[in-house]
C-alpha cells in the first residue's frame, strides 16, 4: 500500500466498454461494490489485474479500467494463481460463476484455496448457467426445473462454503448482490485477508433464475433471514436484533433474549479467527426456516501463504547459493577439460556445419 | 597381461541390465560418466520398465542402460551392444535382441537358478540355446557369491550384500574397459558420505570385482578404445532433459527476465520440472499444478505478468493444455511448451520413445491455431533450442511449442559447455510508449504486437479469449476476425526470417536426399555417413524448425530425384511436406516400436530405395 492517499474514486475503475449484461442483473451492483472497494484501497492502479473464467459474470474485467485477463471456462483460479505466484506485489482478483468455479473449474477452485495463494476470488453463485441460458449447475437445488433437468435434477448441489473448508480454506464470506454497502465491507476484508479469500454473493440472473435467493434477500425480511457476522461480536439477528445463536448439544441453535432464561450473556460471539473449523461449518450450513442464512465473514484465519512462501524460497536459498549465474552453473559438477595438441577451437552451435563435411 | 585377449576398437556399446531393483540405471551412468571423463565420445540409452516394481526376475521387471563410447564422434548409443553384463535370466532373455552377433555376455551365474529361469518363462535349462545365443561368447561369473564372499565380514545383512552386486559387475568392467575408477570412487564417497560402511564395503566390492577381472584374464577379453580428439573447452555430460531446463534458464538469464515454470509431473519429461525445481537458487520459480490444464494457466498467468513462463509435459500432457494453448495463441503471450514425446495413443508407451505428437503439436487446438513449432535433435541440442524457443517466443509475442522425445530426454552425452557470451540476444517486446500503446497494435514487418503487464504504469488494457480488434475491444466483426486469423498465422510464418537455413549433411545434390526431424538425428547422420564411405550418393536434411519451415526448404527438396522421410511415426512428418511441398514425392521409412531406428535398418530402407 502507497503511504500517499491516491484518492481514487469509483469512476478511476470503469472503463469505456458499454456494459452488456441483462437490465436488472445482479452482476451490476456486484461490480459497483468492487469498484468502491478498490478506490479505497489506495494500491496503485496499475497493480490490479483482475482474471475471470467464462460466463456471463466473467465479462467483469472488460468493464473495469485494470489490467484484465478474460480467459476459458474454469480456468481463471489457475491462470490468476500464475499471475500471483510471478508477482506477489500485485492485487489480484478472480471473477467466477457457479458453473466456472464449481463445475468445470473445480479441481483448480480447491486447489487454489489448499495452497492460500493471496487472491481475491468473487463467486457469482446465481445456482444457473446464465450465458449458456439457463441449464442447471453444481449449486443448483436438488429438483429443480431447468431446460437440461425438464423433470427436476436428480443430483444434489454443492454447498460452496462446505467445500472452502474441505479444501483448507482460510477465508469465506457470504453476501448478497443488493446490498452494497455490506458487499464493500465483506470486499474490503476479502482484498485484507492474505491468502486464498472466497466471497459467495449470491447473485440474481433475472432472465433463467429470477427470484431463487429472493426469499432469503428480500429487504424487508432482512432482519429477520439474514444474520451479519461480525468478528468479535454476538451472533445476534431479528427486527429488534431480539434474536441469537446459542449452542445446545453441541449444536447450534436459535434462541430468543428473555426467553427461557436466556440472556445477552449466553448470544455466541463470532471468532473468524477460530482455526478449528467446527462452528464455521455449522454457520456456513445454516439454512431457512430455522435458522437465518450467515452473511459477512464467517472464517478469515492466518496461514502460511503460498506466493510468499514461494519468494521467500527464492531469497533463502538464493543467498547461501554456490552458483551464481548459468556460466558458473554449466560449469558446475562434474566437468573436464580438452585442451589437447590435437583439438580445435570451439565453434559457437549456431554457427556450427554438419559434421559429415568430411 | 600375455594371455589377454585385447580387443581394439573405434567405438564399442555396452548394455547393463538387471532387475529393476538391481541398480543397473546408476552402474551404467557412473560407466558412462567415467569413460566421458577419461576422454571418450559416448552417448547413452536408458532403457526401464514403466512399472517400478514389476515382479522380481521376470521378464516386465528388466533395466537397461547402454551406452556407446569411441574415439571419434559418436551419435548414438549404438544399434546392438558388443558386451551384455546381466544380472538374471530375465536380462538375457529380454536383451538378446539387442547384441551384436558373436558378442559377448556376462552373466551372474549364480542367479540362474531353476526358479529364475522359470520367472523369465525359460522352457528349457539352457537359456542362451534357447535364445540362439550359442556362437556368442559368454562368461559365467559367480558375481552374487562374490560379492558375498568379499563382504563376509563387514557384518551385513543380506539384503544390503545384494545391492552391492552392481559394484562387483561395475568394476569388472572397469578392468575390461580399462576405466580409471576415480571418479566412481569420489562419487560413492560423496553420495554415502555419512554412511561410512556403505562406503567402505561398495569400494571393496568395486575394487574386488575389477581384481576379478585381472586375475582372470585369460578368459575375459579386455577393450582398448582410444580417447577422442575433440574441440577445446569445458565438458560435461548432460542428459536432454537437464539441457532443455538449463537452456530455458539461460534464456531468462539472457533475457533479464524471471522464470516461471508451471508443471505436472508426467514421464518422461518429469526430470525438466525437477531440474528447474532445483534452482531456486537462480531465482526460478516452478508451480507444481494439480494438472496440465493448470499447468499450462499458471504459465499463461505467468506470462500475463510479464515473466519467461514456460511449462513442460509429455503426449497426454499436452492433450490437457490444448484449450489453454490456444487462449495463447488469442492472446498473443509469448509462453514455451516443452513436450517430451513419448509412444501413444493414451498412454501408450510411457518409458519409450515415438515422434507421434507432432501432428497434436501443429494442429491440436480448436479454431485456426498456429504456434511455432520446433524440435531438438541430441540430447545436449536440447539446451540452444530451448534457447531459441525462448527467443522466438519472447520476441514475436507467439506461443512456441518444443517437441523433444524420451531418447533425448534421458539419453546423455558429453557436451562442450557454451560460455553465456556465445549466445545470441534477446529483447524482448516489452511496450516502452504509454501514449502509443494498443493491445493489439502490431509491427508492420514481424506482425508481433507488444508486451504490457499489471504493474506497468499508463499501459492497463484487457485481453482474453475472444477475438479483438485493435484497441483490445471485443469484435465479431467477420472481416476483423477474418483478417486476425490470417495475421496470427502470419506471424508465425513471419518466424522464419530469424531461424538459420536448412543445412544439407553431405552434397547440395544427389541421388537420394534422406529427411528426418528431431530424435532421430544421431542414427540418421550414422547412417547416411557410412553410406557415403561406401560411395553412395546420399545426403541428409535434418529439420529443427517445422514450423515454419525454414526458407530454403524448397530449394533443397528440388536438386535431390529421391527424398525419403524417416520417423518414428506412421509418417507425420511426410503428410505435413506433402501439403506445404505436394510437387515431390516423399518415400518413407516409418518405425513404431518404442526404440529409436538402427542404423542398420536404415540403410537398408535406404539402398533399397537407391535399387528402385
Ligand atoms: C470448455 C467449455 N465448455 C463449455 C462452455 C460453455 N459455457 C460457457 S459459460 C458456461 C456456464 C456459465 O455458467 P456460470 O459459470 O455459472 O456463469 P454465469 O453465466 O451464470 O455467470 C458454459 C457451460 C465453454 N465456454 N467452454
Ligand atoms: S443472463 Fe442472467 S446472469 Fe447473465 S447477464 Fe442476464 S441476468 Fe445476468
Ligand atoms: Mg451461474
Amino acid at each position: 500500500m502507497s503511504n500517499i492517499d491516491l484518492q481514487y474514486t469509483l469512476k478511476d475503475f470503469k472503463s469505456e466498454n458499454e456494459v452488456r449484461w441483462c437490465p436488472g442483473c445482479g452482476d451490476y451492483a456486484i461490480m459497483n461494490a468492487v469498484q468502491r472497494t478498490m478506490a479505497d484501497m489506495n494500491v496503485p492502479h496499475e497493480k490490479f489485474a483482475v482474471i475471470s473464467g467464462i460466463g456471463c459474470s466473467s465479462r467483469f474485467p472488460y468493464y473495469m479500467s485494470t489490467y484484465g485477463f478474460h480467459s476459458i471456462h474454469g480456468r481463471a483460479a489457475a491462470i490468476a494463481s500464475g499471475v500471483k505466484s510471478a508477482n506477489p506485489d500485485l492485487s489480484v482478483w478472480v471473477i467466477t460463476g457457479d458453473g466456472d468455479s464449481l463445475a468445470i473449474g473445480g479441481n483448480h477452485f480447491i486447489h487454489t484455496i489448499r495452497r492460500n495463494i493471496d487472491l481475491n476470488v468473487i463467486l457469482f453463485n446465481n445456482k444457473i448457467y446464465g450465458l449458456t441460458k439457463g441449464q442447471y449447475s453444481p449449486t443448483t437445488d436438488r429438483g429443480f426445473v431447468t431446460k437440461t433437468s425438464p423433470n427436476g435434477t436428480i443430483e444434489d448441489s454443492f454447498v460452496p462454503g462446505q467445500l472452502v473448508l474441505g479444501a483448507r480454506g482460510t477465508f469465506f464470506a457470504r453476501a448478497v448482490d443488493s446490498n452494497v454497502k455490506h458487499n464493500q465491507l465483506v470486499f474490503a476484508e476479502a482484498a485484507k485477508h492474505q491468502g486464498t479469500s472466497i466471497v459467495e454473493v449470491l447473485q440474481n440472473c433475472v432472465i433463467f433464475n429470477d427470484g431463487i435467493h429472493a426469499q432469503i434477500a428480500d429487504p424487508k425480511h432482512r432482519a429477520e433471514r439474514q444474520l451479519f457476522l461480525e468478528h468479535g461480536k454476538p451472533m445476534r439477528f431479528g427486527h429488534d436484533n431480539e434474536k441469537g445463536l446459542i449452542v445446545e448439544k453441541g449444536r447450534l441453535k436459535v434462541a430468543v433474549i428473555g426467553e427461557n432464561g436466556v440472556t445477552e450473556d449466553d448470544i455466541l460471539v463470532h471468532d473468524a479467527k477460530e482455526v478449528d473449523p467446527y462452528l464455521h461449518m455449522q454457520l456456513i450450513n445454516m439454512s431457512m426456516p430455522d435458522f437465518p442464512i450467515a452473511m459477512g465473514v464467517i472464517r478469515a484465519v492466518d496461514a502460511p501463504v503460498y506466493d510468499q512462501e514461494l519468494e521467500k524460497q527464492v531469497a533463502e536459498v538464493s543467498a547461501t547459493r554456490r552458483v551464481n549465474n548459468v556460466d558458473e552453473l554449466l560449469k558446475s559438477g562434474n566437468t573436464w577439460e580438452v585442451d589437447e595438441p590435437g583439438s580445435s577451437d570451439p565453434v559457437p552451435f549456431f554457427k556450427k556445419k554438419c559434421p559429415i563435411l568430411e | 597381461m600375455k594371455d589377454t585377449k585385447v580387443i581394439e576398437l573405434e567405438e564399442v556399446a555396452i548394455r547393463f541390465s538387471g532387475d529393476s531393483g538391481d541398480g543397473m540405471q546408476l552402474t551404467g551412468t557412473l560407466f558412462s560418466d567415467a569413460t566421458a571423463l577419461f576422454g571418450n565420445d559416448i552417448s547413452t540409452f536408458p532403457d526401464y520398465p514403466s512399472e517400478i516394481r514389476a515382479p522380481q526376475g521376470t521378464v516386465g521387471g528388466v533395466s537397461g542402460f547402454q551406452v556407446q563410447f569411441g574415439h571419434k564422434e559418436v551419435n548414438t548409443p549404438g544399434d546392438e551392444a558388443h558386451v551384455l553384463i546381466a544380472m538374471n535370466p530375465a536380462a538375457v532373455k529380454a536383451n538378446a535382441r539387442f547384441m551384436k552377433p558373436g558378442g559377448t555376455i556376462i552373466y551372474d551365474v549364480d542367479s540362474f537358478t531353476q526358479k529364475n529361469l522359470d520367472k523369465a518363462n525359460f522352457a528349457t535349462d539352457d537359456p542362451f540355446g534357447e535364445l540362439k545365443l550359442d556362437d556368442y561368447i559368454k562368461i559365467a561369473v559367480p558375481i552374487t557369491s562374490l560379492t558375498r564372499e568379499s563382504l563376509k565380514d563387514f557384518g551385513m545383512d543380506n539384503k544390503s550384500v545384494l545391492r552391492s552386486k552392481n559394484m562387483f559387475a561395475l568394476g569388472l568392467i572397469c578392468w575390461m574397459f580399462g576405466r580409471p575408477m576415480d571418479y566412481i570412487e569420489s562419487f560413492i564417497k560423496t553420495k554415502f558420505a555419512k554412511k561410512p560402511t556403505v562406503v567402505e564395503s561398495n569400494l571393496k566390492v568395486l575394487h574386488d570385482g575389477f581384481n576379478y577381472g585381472m586375475n582372470m584374464q585369460h578368459m575375459t577379453p579386455q577393450y582398448l578404445v582410444h580417447a577422442a580428439e575433440i574441440e577445446r573447452g569445458t565438458y560435461r555430460n548432460i542428459n536432454g532433459n537437464i539441457a532443455t531446463a538449463w537452456g530455458m534458464l539461460a534464456a531468462a538469464e539472457k533475457s533479464g527476465l524471471d522464470l516461471f515454470l508451471g508443471s505436472y509431473p508426467i514421464t518422461p519429461a518429469t526430470d525438466v520440472l525437477v531440474a528447474l525445481a532445483a534452482r531456486r537458487d537462480l531465482g526460478v520459480k516452478t508451480f507444481q499444478a494439480e494438472d496440465e490444464i493448470a499447468g499450462m494457466c499458471t504459465t499463461l498467468g505467468a506470462a500475463f505478468a510479464g515473466k519467461l513462463a514456460v511449462t513442460s509435459t509429455s503426449g497426454p500432457g499436452l492433450a490437457l493444455k490444448s484449450e489453454a494453448i490456444g487462449l495463447a495463441v488469442m492472446a498473443e503471450l509469448p509462453v514455451v511448451i516443452v513436450n517430451v514425446q513419448r509412444g501413444g495413443p493414451s498412454t501408450g508407451l510411457p518409458t519409450k520413445t515415438e515422434q507421434s505428437d507432432l501432428l497434436q503439436a501443429l494442429y491440436g487446438r480448436n479454431g485456426e491455431s498456429p504456434v511455432v513449432v520446433l524440435a531438438a535433435s541430441t540430447p545436449s541440442d536440447c539446451f540452444y533450442y530451448a534457447y531459441l524457443s525462448c527467443k522466438i517466443a519472447l520476441e514475436r509475442m507467439v506461443p512456441v511449442i518444443l517437441l523433444t522425445d524420451g531418447f533425448l530426454g534421458n539419453g546423455s552425452e558429453p557436451w562442450r559447455v557454451p560460455s553465456m557470451s556465445e549466445l545470441p540476444e534477446i529483447t524482448p517486446r516489452i511496450a516502452k510508449n504509454s501514449s502509443e500503446f494498443k493491445p493489439y497494435k502490431r509491427d508492420e514487418d514481424i506482425l508481433a504486437r507488444e508486451w504490457a503487464f499489471p504493474g506497468m504504469e499508463g499501459f492497463q488494457h484487457r485481453i482474453g479469449g475472444l477475438e479483438k480488434n485493435v484497441e483490445g475491444a471485443v469484435s465479431h466483426d467477420p472481416e476483423n476476425h477474418h483478417k486476425n486469423t490470417e495475421i496470427r498465422e502470419a506471424k508465425v510464418q513471419k518466424v522464419a526470417d530469424m531461424i538459420p537455413e536448412l543445412e544439407v549433411c553431405g552434397d547440395e545434390e544427389g541421388e537420394l536426399l534422406v529427411v528426418a526431424w528431431g530424435g532421430t538425428y544421431g542414427h540418421m547422420i550414422s547412417a547416411v555417413r557410412e553410406m557415403r564411405q561406401d560411395g553412395k550418393k546420399v545426403s541428409l536434411a535434418h529439420f529443427n524448425f517445422i514450423k515454419p519451415l525454414p526458407a530454403n526448404t524448397e530449394e533443397v527438396f528440388s536438386k535431390f530425384k529421391k527424398i525419403i522421410v524417416c520417423e518414428l511415426n506412421l509418417g507425420q512428418f511426410a503428410s505435413y511436406l506433402r501439403d506445404k511441398l505436394p510437387e515431390y514425392e516423399y518415400h518413407q521409412v516409418n518405425k513404431l516400436k518404442g526404440l529409436p531406428f538402427t542404423v542398420t535398418e536404415l540403410k537398408e530402407n535406404f539402398e533399397k530405395l537407391l535399387e528402385e
